[in-house]
């Protein structure tokens, strides 16, 4: 279980003090599945890297089954937000994703087979010798699932993993993602900007605030699972679900404590 | 068609300089033919063994240490503030000297043997090669820093993986650098005190007036300074595939 009680985090110090999060309190159970939405500059990222040991909340805690967190646990696997620059850009990508594999298997076979399961889960197999950057904006960012999917982590952290990548793969991605959470059990914790996507995916959705954030609301997810993304999002409670989850980021965006014009725009469709 | 190109200069120069020395009567600018023949009968081979190994052995070993302890030196200082800040005043004080003034120094406290001239070529190449380096560690995207931290590589890992790989480019500029200070630092430390060396061959040519040899050794050093260079891009090519791979695409 990962929790976060009354974690707050601002950035510098004096007069460029950032305040980003001003009070969140979250707990993730385990082998759940919680989709964060929020506008564009809440926090969010922050707030993943705080959970992850990364970066030092200033007053609140993160806890992980009830140790505090001090640095990166090796129960947590992060997909971080700008994959073109998470990725070695001098590595093949089968070495990308068993960089992380080399303090748990100490045989290279092992850690093959892995990569390569890995590779195979996000429809990569013929390219493991390929660079990152002989790739696609969307190959590059499942070549960082894969490397957070063959850490075998308890928790995966995924900040907006699907932002760059056209609608069909996303779609696929996210049923990737549901089913390896149905497979290996792992909680699963998603920022994500599409709305239909927080519902689609979740157990819950956390609606983050504009900055300085706090947790607006948190909507359970009562959608029957396994999910399908034809049938699901036809369901009535899924729309009534996203419009509610809709009117809160609208309103956070137009009154958040500190507005600026481009944050309602950038819901559900950024970049 | 492109190596043709390549050629033609090189081939208009030596043209040139066979047709306007051939009939040279002054004994400064021997015709051509007679360097070559100087060339021929000190450089191929009896001399090889003898001066031209011992030469390029120094550079090398200059270069090798100073390469080594640079990147040590300026990864550690890359990445601590506080090390900086304590040895920038004499990293400054070290790259102004200039490598020449080091000779004597370096004769009185360690003869004219192999190890003093060793020592010189890896000072003066040190510089280029430390400041590249604390240049290129700082410059690592914070990123990658982070994915490492993530995924709880150690140290070493992340040294060998992800700091010193990101560095690369900007460190092999800088022993490029230091490569064309080697090879001067090779010749000057041969011209003041020494018993063998390519640059002692040509200095002792014109002390005893045989100026197609001192000709023929100059000649050498351009071939030598030629190929070193190519070697060196050959060896970077390699090394830094990927970065070559991702400059041309983007
Ligand atoms: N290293 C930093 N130093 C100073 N301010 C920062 C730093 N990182 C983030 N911020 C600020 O903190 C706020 C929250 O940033 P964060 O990246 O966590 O937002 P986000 O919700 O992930 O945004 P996005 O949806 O655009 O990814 C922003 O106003 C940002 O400018
Ligand atoms: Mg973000």
């Amino acid at each position: 279980m990962l929790s976060v009680t009354n974690l707050r985090k601002t950035y510098g110090s004096g007069g460029q003090a950032v305040e980003a999060i001003r009070d969140l309190t979250l707990t993730v159970d385990k082998g759940e599945f919680v989709c964060i939405v929020g506008p564009s500059g809440a926090g969010k990222t922050t707030m993943l890297k705080c959970l992850c040991g990364l970066l030092k909340p200033s007053s609140g805690t993160v806890t992980l089954d009830g140790a505090p967190v001090t640095g990166p646990p090796k129960e947590i696997a992060s997909v971080f937000q700008d994959y073109s620059r998470s990725l070695m850009p001098w590595f093949t990508v089968q070495r990308n994703v068993g960089l992380p594999l080399r303090n748990r298997y100490r045989s290279a076979a092992d850690r093959a087979e892995r990569v390569a399961t890995a590779l195979d889960a996000v429809g990569l197999s013929g390219f493991g010798d390929r660079y990152p950057w002989q790739l696609s904006g969307g190959m590059q960012q499942r070549v960082a699932i894969a490397r957070g999917l063959a850490y075998a982590p308890e928790i995966l952290l995924l900040d907006e993993p699907f932002a760059s990548v056209d609608a069909q793969t996303r779609a696929d991605l996210e049923d990737l993602i549901l089913r390896v959470r149905d497979d290996t059990g792992v909680t699963m914790l998603l920022v994500t900007h599409d709305i239909d996507e927080a519902v689609y995916l979740a157990d819950r959705v956390v609606v983050m605030s504009a900055r300085p954030s706090v947790v607006l609301e948190t909507v359970p997810v009562d959608l029957p699972r396994p999910r399908d993304q034809v049938t699901t999002k036809r369901l009535p409670r899924f729309a009534e679900l996203r419009a509610h989850v809709l009117t809160l980021i609208r309103r956070t965006a137009l009154d958040g404590a500190a507005p600026t014009p481009d944050q309602h725009s950038t819901i559900g469709a950024r970049r | 068609m492109r190596i043709v190109l390549r050629l033609l200069v090189p081939v208009l120069l030596v043209l040139l300089w066979w047709t306007t020395s051939a009939g040279s009567t002054s004994p400064f600018y021997p015709p051509l033919r007679e360097v070559l023949a100087a060339f021929q009968e000190s450089w191929l081979f009896t001399r090889l063994g003898s001066d031209l190994v011992p030469s390029v052995t120094r550079l090398l070993a200059g270069l090798l240490i100073a390469t080594v302890v640079g990147i040590a030196v300026g990864a550690a200082l890359g990445r601590s503030r506080l090390l900086m800040q304590a040895l920038n005043p004499a990293v400054q004080f070290g790259r102004s000297l200039p490598g020449t003034a080091l000779i004597p120094i370096s004769v009185v406290l360690f003869g004219i043997g192999d190890g003093s001239k060793i020592l010189v070529i890896a000072f003066v190449c040190l510089f280029p090669v430390l400041l590249n380096t604390v240049d290129a560690v700082r410059g690592v995207d914070p990123h990658l820093e982070d994915v490492a931290r993530s995924y709880r590589l150690t140290p070493a890992q992340r040294l060998a993986f992800v700091l010193l790989p990101a560095a690369a480019p900007q460190i092999f500029a800088g022993i490029r650098t230091a490569l064309g200070i080697a090879f001067i630092m090779m010749v000057v430390t041969e011209l003041y005190a020494a018993t063998n060396g390519v640059g002692f061959v040509t200095l002792s040519a014109r002390n005893s007036f045989d100026v197609p040899q001192m000709w023929a050794g100059t000649v050498l050093l351009g071939l030598l300074g030629v190929a070193l260079s190519a070697l060196f891009l050959v060896l970077q090519r390699r090394v830094l595939s990927w970065h070559i791979g991702m400059t041309e695409r983007n």
